[in-house]
């Protein structure tokens, strides 16, 4: 289903609830190629940004770390890395056949305590890993929830492989049953998309191709995951698609923008819990 | 039984049910690939690839064209900017063997022969199939041309496709 961004914009305006008309903006790792011959000396660079239109440069530059898995489980230091203004720039070697993954994963804690009759909110910045500082002496009524996002791309010399596809991690993950350099025009795609391991059932999954500066029409292909946490997409042109998927957030909860408002407002003490992901794969015509 | 079939798309197995592999009744498909005369500042004869698409079997490339004469065999690192190629089939084999690779071409008509079970090509058995044919031009456009036909109980065929812009008319007849 082609959904427009008119019809969205009217929708976000005509809803009764506290959404932000601006649309969040989206994360997106882009690489130069998909495809290596696999000579053993080709160069992949990959552009990382935060942006409101696919493929475009237009918010702040993210200073994110980015992890790059060869096809035989090692991890690939970057090169050339450089944040700039708008986007963040780097080089990766691709040296071994098959298959590598170039992520960005960034786990948060949000939430809340109670000190001395006071509430305070936990501050920016808290990880899991830092969570138990961030908690003074004699807090109580600790309330917290996680937000995990993760952004990635792949790329592929030679033959497609699948050994940088595993989860288990925390968050949104992609397994592919249709691998991700291995998409056409006009063929059906299949993504499983796992919550923290395991299979993410009726999980909202969008399509964008990019270009759209250049277009009226978003042309974002709308799915929900089956039990299995499998969803399907038939590309209808080529080019560079984003795809992500999110639970939480203003993002998530794709019938929270039209259907009716909860019976019991959600409590503001308990902080929900987050997860995004967000792939770009290129679609071959 | 999928494996069976492969084996027998390879066209090198005697006695296979269904099949006539007697040397003298050999299947030939001859292709004829007219490649456009463009007036462009900076021509580069385009990259060119072939193979055969038969619904359920692996796709198999019978002719590469590309830049043979550069040192090192440098010119197989453009092989993926025929992309349909090197998707559905090329990456597999990333340096094509010599039976099925050969030098760019000049614009015009080449006619070209191929012998089913000599280099990629196979014995075609009665049945659907198509030839596809994809050119690639350093500086130009990329095409591809589908050209289906299907081979008669005879082992007989013929088709025809035409491209608009980086190939013209493409034309084959399989015979025994």
């Amino acid at each position: 289903m082609l959904k427009s961004r008119k019809s969205l914009l009217l929708l976000a305006a005509g809803a009764a609830l506290a959404l932000s008309p601006v649309a969040q903006a989206r994360q997106w790792l882009l690489p130069s190629e998909t495809m290596f011959t696999g000579a053993g000396n080709e160069w992949l660079t990959v552009d990382a940004a935060n942006s409101t239109d696919l493929y475009y440069y237009d918010h702040p530059g993210q200073a994110w770390d980015a992890v790059v898995t060869a096809p035989d489980g090692s991890v690939i230091p970057v090169e050339n890395r450089m944040v700039g203004k708008l986007r963040q720039v780097f080089d990766v070697p691709i040296a071994q056949g098959g298959t590598y993954k170039i992520s960005v994963t960034n786990d948060m804690v949000m939430g809340s305590y109670m000190l001395a009759g006071e509430k305070k909110m936990l501050p920016r910045g808290t990880t899991p890993a830092n969570l138990a500082a961030a908690i003074p002496a004699g807090a109580t009524d600790v309330q917290t929830a996680e937000a995990n996002n993760r952004i990635e791309t792949f790329v592929t010399a030679g033959e497609p492989t699948t050994s940088v596809f595993t989860a288990g991690g925390k968050g949104i993950e992609m397994i592919p049953v249709t691998h991700p350099n291995d998409l056409a025009v006009g063929e059906e795609a299949t993504f499983q998309f796992m919550l923290d391991g395991k299979p993410a059932a009726g999980i909202d999954v969008v399509a964008i191709p990019g270009g759209i500066r250049y277009r009226a029409d978003i042309k974002q292909m709308d799915a929900k995951t089956d039990a299995e946490g499998k969803v399907s997409f038939t590309w209808p042109e080529a080019g560079m698609y984003w795809v992500s998927a999110s639970i939480g957030g203003r993002r998530g909860g794709g019938e929270g923008a039209g259907g009716p408002p909860p019976a019991t407002p959600p409590q503001p003490e308990a902080p929900q819990r987050r997860a995004s992901y967000a792939m770009t794969v290129e679609v071959q015509g | 039984m999928q494996s069976k079939q492969k084996f027998i798309l390879t066209g090198v197995t005697f006695g296979a049910a269904g099949m006539m592999a007697s040397p003298a009744l050999a299947q030939t498909m001859d292709v004829t690939i007219t490649i456009p005369r463009l007036t462009v500042a900076e021509y580069h004869k385009p990259y060119v690839a072939l193979w055969i698409e038969q619904a359920g079997k692996p796709a198999r490339t019978i002719n590469v064209w590309y830049d043979t004469g550069k040192k090192n065999n440098a010119g197989i690192k453009w092989l993926r900017d025929m992309r349909q190629w090197w998707r559905t089939v090329g990456r597999t084999t990333p340096t094509p063997p010599n039976g099925v690779t050969g030098a760019t071409r000049a614009p015009g008509a080449a006619k070209i022969s191929f012998t089913s079970g000599k280099g990629g090509m196979p014995v075609l058995t009665a049945g659907a199939y198509t030839l596809v044919v994809e050119a690639a031009r350093e500086g130009g456009g990329r095409e591809v041309v589908k050209v289906p036909f299907t081979v008669s109980a005879a082992g007989t065929a013929k088709g025809s496709g035409k491209g608009s812009f980086e190939l013209g008319a493409v034309s084959l007849t399989v015979r025994r």
